[in-house]
């Protein structure tokens, strides 16, 4: 139980640690490896909570897959760093208080539910829902009967997600000359070959 | 002394704090913004997990799994937004 409340407070202090480098990093390119670090450390606490399969799902499709998505974004645009910055310190005070608001609200949600019998007195449960079963298991269970259409629609987001990516980034250029295959196949014999007749000692024309 | 779920709540609510600020600080900046937005989906999940864990339910796993659908597919279609300027570029 030490070594679990130890690795809690690692992973934890990571994550948040690298999330405030995220938002505050000079360089893009930092925060989005500041952004992979935060994941990892996530999955961390996933694994450590019981969750292993989401915790792969977050290190599989998300550091594999958006992170390094954004770090090909990133370094594919040539940025000015320093035009970048210029809104910094003028957008420091009213993001500052926002979000020191936001987190008094939810300092005093919790404070006032963790006295309540349901708060952190609540035993740690088991994360396959009560069987006994893989927590992968147990998940493909549940997600392949009770949300079967949850589970067709989020596929059929990604579907959109993709057409939509292909279409925003799809554009014929002019000045380029493509390979019309339906025209090459329509064409005929007598569209193309041209039979000449040529006088003797006339030449071809 | 022991985790409870208080304390994977709190580091979720320090996460969607800092994603929020991060949206605000960096007006300029659509990338780092977006990556803001995926810092607070990453808070959300953690709740979910957190809240399917303690309450020994598995659904909340299941709908953590969907935020992380969604996520990946605004991911892949948000940095064709304008302003990004993907689409001048490529």
């Amino acid at each position: 139980m030490i070594v679990q409340t130890i690795l809690f407070y690692v992973f934890a202090a990571i994550a948040v640690a690298s999330g405030v480098l995220v938002v505050s990093a000079r360089n893009p390119v930092h925060s989005v490896l500041f952004l992979i670090l935060a994941f990892f450390n996530a999955a961390g606490l996933f694994v450590l909570i019981g969750a292993e399969f989401l915790a792969m799902i977050l290190v599989i499709v998300y550091v594999g897959a958006v992170a390094v998505l954004f770090l090909f974004v990133v370094m594919m645009l040539d940025i000015d760093f320093a035009e970048l910055r210029s809104g910094f310190v003028r957008y420091l005070p009213i993001g500052s208080a926002i979000g020191v608001v936001l987190l008094a609200e939810l300092v005093f949600l919790f404070l006032s539910w963790v006295g309540t019998p349901t708060g952190s007195s609540a035993p740690i449960g088991s994360a396959t829902g009560g069987l006994a079963l893989s927590n992968t298991r147990a998940l493909g269970d549940l997600l392949y009967t009770r949300y079967l259409f949850a589970f067709q629609v989020a596929g059929l987001i990604l579907l959109v997600a993709m057409i939509g990516a292909i279409v925003l980034t799809l554009r014929h250029r002019a000045d380029v000359r493509r390979q019309s295959i339906a025209a090459q196949l329509a064409r005929t014999r007598t569209q193309s070959v041209e039979v000449i007749k040529v006088p003797v000692g006339s030449g071809s024309r | 002394m022991t985790i409870g779920l208080a304390h994977y709540l709190t580091v979720a609510a320090i996460l969607f704090t800092l994603g929020i600020f991060g949206i605000f600080l960096n007006r300029k900046n659509v990338i780092i913004m977006l990556m803001s937005i995926e810092l607070m989906l990453l808070a959300v999940s953690i709740n979910f997990v957190a809240f399917s864990v303690f309450l020994n339910n598995l659904v909340g796993q299941a709908f953590a799994m969907f935020v992380l659908t969604v996520a990946a597919a605004e991911a892949a279609i948000m940095p064709m937004a304008p302003g990004t300027g993907i689409r001048r570029s490529a």
